[in-house]
């Protein structure tokens, strides 16, 4: 379970996180979005130990994130947005290093980097140097290595940026089966969809502060049930329905070119952050 | 408190391994140059305490490399903390900043010790053999690289970039390798000059090793005073670690 309370970051003159809190309980995907700057990648570097927090607190499975540092720090696996993988050494020592930083027996290591190998499809590149792998293997190697300590809770920051559309399916196939496994997830994403097929519950992040958290479904029906994305002038408008025909209707008196589909989770967002929608 | 010192020391040595003949090749460059260069071209025109000068700079050559190659890992911390953001690895484990600092510091001076072998190898085939097998030879090398990987694990994180890591070099490691008694007597300098060289540490690292090599006894100030600030350095090599988190 993952608790945080009136968290805030400030770096200099920038208030990062304005006061954040929420609870994610144990075994729950968690979607935490928001646009670039809103304060993911600081809440996840804090929870992590990366970087500390000005104001509030947090706890991982019971444990404080600062009181009781180390024991908090067992409780995660964490997968960043950038490759953070040791290039020069091969897909088994990246491994292998990260159990020893975790105090795992030699042989209960080696079995479960095996296993781990198994599960991402990776074994046939035990031996393989990272720097020969491809980015999506990579992305892979890295969701296998935070799962060597076998955590509770696991962090994903962007787990499929920069990869090609059959690649990131094939991660959100991963993150799911993770999850069956009883697995807490916290995932950061830029792509609305990843959130949508995945997540239990969402959370909006905007300007550092939390503007909403609930479920997909819940979301989107508060915002409509279908859209139409049209030109005003040079720039996009999206305008929500609650029925088709509603939909219709508008589109009757369209002149202009005009796309309808389903509501998705960005138009929530974009409603619910005050952000040219109409509804 | 020391769990997970393995796997970051185990780390730089498969590093280490992967580059191995790279990095020999490049640890035997200079001291080759240097032996050519100085120790050649002396040639038996000066004599410092009955010995050659290929004596004199072996020991010399000794100390400037351990030192050189113990400050280098700071370079490797550098590139894992802001080119591969490895270092975030071990933030994020639960390891203390002690087992962090110990495995990078041991894997600095694992460096040390086979750049000195390459040196005393290196010797051989000028013809130079002097008296290795003292444990105290071993001790001073081993304090002096002690020291400067603490320094290096200390300062890697306090810089901000590779540009700094350079910089650090340019102002710290090059001007005390040749200021440290590394190619010439301190003792022959003008007093003013000869008083600033010796709170260098690596005058005293270069004072021992040589009079060590040279089967003379070298007091225990330096060793102590080695000890003493490879300590403070691991301290607060330590300190600035807990510090590297933004």
């Amino acid at each position: 379970m993952i608790r945080i309370e009136n968290l805030k970051k400030s770096y200099k003159n920038i208030q990062a996180l304005k006061g954040v809190g929420f609870r994610v309980p144990a075994g729950e995907l968690f979607a935490y979005l928001g646009p670039n700057g809103a304060g993911k990648t600081t809440t996840i570097r804090i929870l992590t130990g990366l970087t500390r927090r000005s104001g509030g607190n947090a706890w991982l499975n019971g444990f404080n994130i600062e009181k009781e540092e180390l024991l908090a720090k067992r409780q995660f696996g964490l997968v960043m947005q950038s490759i953070n993988l040791d290039q020069e050494l091969t897909v088994f020592e990246n491994l292998d290093i990260h159990g020893r930083l975790f105090n795992i027996a030699s042989d209960e290591r080696k079995k479960k980097i095996d296993e781990l190998l198994e599960y991402v499809d990776l074994i046939d590149r035990k031996d393989s140097l990272v720097k020969q792998l491809s980015g999506g293997m990579k992305r892979r190697l890295m969701i296998a290595r935070a799962l060597v300590h076998s955590p509770e809770i696991l962090f994903l920051d962007e787990p499929t940026v920069g990869l090609d559309a059959d690649i990131r399916r094939r991660i959100w196939g991963l993150i799911k089966k993770i999850q069956r496994t009883g697995a807490t997830i916290f995932l950061t994403t830029h792509y609305i969809e990843e959130a949508e097929f995945l997540a239990d519950r969402v959370a909006f992040l905007d300007e550092g502060k939390i503007v909403i958290i609930d479920t997909p479904q819940r979301l989107m029906s508060q915002t409509g049930a279908w859209a139409i994305d049209r030109m005003d002038g040079d720039r996009m408008e999206t305008v929500c329905f609650r029925t088709r025909q509603e939909a219709d209707t508008f589109i009757a008196k369209q002149k202009e070119s005009y796309t309808l589909r389903r509501v998705n989770l960005e138009d929530s967002f974009l409603l619910l952050t005050g952000k040219k929608v109409q509804c | 408190m020391l769990n997970g010192f393995t796997a970051v020391f185990l780390r730089e040595i498969l590093i280490l391994k992967r580059r191995f003949k790279r990095q020999i090749l490049s640890m035997s460059v200079s001291p080759l140059l240097y032996l050519i260069a100085f120790g050649y071209a002396m040639g038996d025109a000066a004599r410092f305490d009955g010995h050659t000068y290929m004596e004199f700079l072996i020991p010399g050559l000794v100390a400037m490399s351990s030192m050189t190659q113990a400050f280098a890992i700071g370079t490797d911390i550098n590139v894992a903390r802001f080119y591969w953001h490895i270092f975030e690895e071990f933030q994020a484990a639960p390891i203390s900043n002690a087992a962090y600092v110990a495995g990078e510091v041991l894997a600095g001076m694992t460096r040390a010790l086979i750049s000195v072998a390459v040196i005393l190898i290196i010797g051989l085939f000028f013809k130079v053999t002097l008296n290795y097998y003292n444990p105290l030879f071993w001790l001073a090398v081993g304090l002096n690289s002690f020291l400067f990987a603490s320094l290096a694990v200390g300062l890697a994180m306090l810089v901000k970039s590779h540009a700094d890591q350079s910089l650090l070099t340019s102002f710290v490691i090059t001007p005390m390798a040749f200021l440290g008694g590394t190619f010439f007597p301190v003792d022959r300098l003008p007093v003013w000059a000869a008083k600033i060289i010796f709170l260098l540490p690596l005058t005293h690292a270069s004072k021992a090793i040589r009079q060590t090599a040279f089967g003379a006894s070298p007091g225990c100030f330096s060793y102590l005073l080695l000890t003493a600030i490879g300590i403070i350095l691991f301290l607060l090599a330590l300190k600035c670690v807990g510090q590297a988190r933004d």
